[in-house]
């Protein structure tokens, strides 16, 4: 809806926060802190959840991730979801890590992202601290072989199938540029074992001058 | 002291492990074998397969282990608080400066060119785990795959997984442990 006077809405917005912060003063909180108390344990409880389930290392948290927080919650979208991990695979770390920080971070501050680590780190922590101590008959037990076994070809279907969702997602844009990124990358990594952060770096700079040659071209033509 | 030295070691590790996963192995291996002393080498080979059969990072995987083998669990705590630490800082100034500036059209058109290379890279780390799951690790090369020596239970669980999650979308965490039982069945009494 579009109001005549722009100021309107401001002046609405402005009471609105003032009255919301004023309740807050006066203790009636209730309302509020059971919402974000809520927020906060569903992050807890997806992201433990999550992390006991990531066999076979970091991209694995990916797209249970994307199942997750965009396919079923729908709190963070299809874009965003790719742009957060490419910034969980180039800053330091591990990338399962960084990418809980960083949902933390989005959809409840730092605060937020200090549940998702806790959620994150909690899994391992317990499942190794109790392997060290029965290390021995943990590695020489067929049954949990044969389980990891199954477990494996599952972890492979799931990401296939995550993939097969984003990269739909690429292709429907129409746009050769990506699909031909998408191409390169892919034989860069997996046929030539390329660094990772290389290309990263080189797909960062490419999308750069593309854009910027789109807007000389514009400004050229106008 | 020994708290102070667990901990600076996995700050180390967490600052420098760029690319995640793998990467991280050598500079675990320098500190927590070259240096410290804390494990033996084959010690350290055992803490790598125990990462692959359970869940979470290496880095953490090897910090809980190491610091749980020094000293108990506080040890445990410290060394996985600190290979974690660096990330937090880091990783939450830049979603501070995406959240703020992402609107910018140069971080669009960095994106731009980000976007479709990220699918490829979760395309072939995917790739990857099937090869292992299918040929149980004995393909060396991708050239040289040796079809006979396929696993086909394994073959079967892919691409029976792989077709219910597109059906029928159940949450992804079922189809692993389903794959889990029938792996138990039919590796172990078949």
């Amino acid at each position: 809806m579009h109001t005549p006077l722009p100021y309107l809405d401001k002046a609405v917005a402005c009471i609105y926060d003032k009255i919301i912060s004023k309740l807050r003063l006066m203790g009636d909180t209730s309302l509020y802190m059971n919402k974000s108390i809520r927020l906060y344990g569903k992050l807890f409880t997806s992201t433990f959840y999550l992390s006991a389930f990531t066999f076979g290392g970091g991209y694995v948290i990916i797209p249970l991730m994307h199942k997750k927080f965009v396919e079923k919650y729908r709190w963070i979208e299809e874009k965003e979801m790719l742009d957060l991990t490419a910034i969980a695979q180039s800053t330091p770390g591990a990338m399962a890590v960084n990418a809980s920080i960083l949902i933390g971070y989005r959809l409840a501050g730092v605060f937020g992202a200090f549940v998702t680590i806790l959620g994150t780190i909690l899994p391992p922590l317990i499942i190794l601290s109790v392997i060290s101590l029965f290390y021995n008959e943990f590695q020489e037990n067929a049954v949990i072989k044969a389980i990891l076994k199954g477990m494996n070809a599952g972890v492979a279907a799931v990401v296939a199938d995550v993939t097969v969702t984003m990269g739909k997602g690429i292709i429907n844009e129409k746009n050769m540029f990506a699909v031909l990124i998408m191409i390169v990358s892919f034989s860069a990594v997996f046929f030539f074992n390329m660094d990772v952060i290389l290309i990263i770096l080189a797909c960062a700079i490419l999308g750069l001058a593309v854009t910027i040659y789109g807007r000389y071209k514009q400004r050229g033509m106008t | 002291m020994l708290y102070l030295k667990l901990f600076w070691s996995f700050f180390q590790i967490g600052l420098f492990s760029i690319g995640g996963g793998y990467a991280a192995m050598p500079l675990i291996q320098k500190q927590v074998v070259d240096m410290n002393h804390w494990l033996s080498m084959n010690e350290f080979v055992d803490v790598v397969t125990i990462s692959q059969m359970t869940p979470g990072p290496i880095a953490i995987n090897s910090a809980t282990f190491v610091g749980m083998r020094v000293s108990g669990t506080l040890g445990a705590i410290v060394a996985t608080v600190g290979c974690i630490f660096p990330s937090c800082v880091i990783v939450l100034l830049i979603a501070y400066f995406y959240y703020k500036y992402q609107n910018l059209w140069v971080i669009q058109g960095a994106l731009k060119g980000l976007r479709p290379a990220v699918v490829s890279l979760i395309a072939s780390a995917g790739l990857s785990i099937l090869v292992l799951a299918l040929f149980n690790g004995s393909a060396v090369s991708w050239f040289g795959i040796n079809l006979s020596e396929i696993d086909v239970v394994a073959a079967i669980l892919f691409v029976t997984g792989f077709i219910i999650l597109r059906k029928f979308k159940p949450n992804p965490v079922y189809v692993m442990l389903g794959c889990g039982a029938v792996g138990l069945i039919c590796y172990q009494f078949i």
